[in-house]
């Protein structure tokens, strides 16, 4: 299936690019993410990393379906 | 009533404290974050904010409703900046207007926090030494 993904602050400058579509068959965003991580090796995934699916927060471990938007939070440090 | 904004240019900050005056209140409580020129021993020179708009706006109302509901004040805002801020800028500003000081403070204190915990906005600081790096966030929970 196809997917965007979509990178944010450290995610996007360890993969040089903001957003890509990808084409695969990882069914978590966890998967996927590790699938990622082969195609960018500067990407990691830190301890307290968020996801979330077409712009509502979700778990690691959600289900992916056909045009999703993946987006991958670094650790949050506002304030 | 309660409102959560990203603020691209310098907080108005008379602006944003008229807004919650409320004659039912007899307390208000401020909380502004500042722009510090230390962080971890390194010398800062300035700070760079990524915000994603749509979930951190979502996010933000939720926890400004949060707050009041759990605390019983009467008004809660909070505005926080995206872009490039110099030192002693104002990067974040959380208003509480209640009945009485207490229950002020309290809201005051959880919307600050949770801002920082929950909101897809991260912080970029740059050196006097040139070099610039994100910054991690210590105290996230662990991803679910």
């Amino acid at each position: 299936m196809k997917l965007d993904v979509q990178y944010f602050a450290a995610f996007r400058e360890a993969t040089g690019v903001g957003s890509e579509r990808v084409d695969t068959s990882a069914a978590t965003p966890e998967a996927l993410f590790a699938e990622c991580t082969a195609r960018h090796p500067r990407l990691q995934r830190f301890a307290s990393s968020l996801v979330a699916v077409n712009d509502e927060m979700t778990g690691w471990n959600a289900a992916l379906a056909e045009g999703d938007r993946v987006l991958f939070f670094p650790p949050v440090a506002g304030g | 009533m309660n409102s959560f904004g990203i603020a691209r240019e310098a907080i108005d900050l008379a602006a944003f404290r008229a807004a919650l005056v409320d004659r039912s209140c007899g307390g208000y409580v401020q909380f502004e974050g500042w722009v510090r020129d230390l962080n971890d021993g390194r010398p800062v020179l300035r700070l760079e904010y990524e915000v994603y708009e749509p979930l951190a706006v979502n996010e933000g109302e939720r926890i400004l409703e949060e707050a009041v509901q759990r605390f019983g004040v009467q008004r809660a805002a909070a505005l926080h900046r995206s872009g490039l801020l110099e030192l002693t800028d104002v990067a974040v500003v959380v208003g509480v207007a209640a009945a009485h000081r207490g229950e002020a403070f309290e809201a005051c204190r959880y919307i600050i926090d949770e801002i920082k915990r929950r909101l897809p906005i991260w912080k970029k600081e740059h050196y006097a030494d040139g070099d610039a790096h994100w910054v991690r966030c210590d105290h996230c929970s662990e991803p679910a």
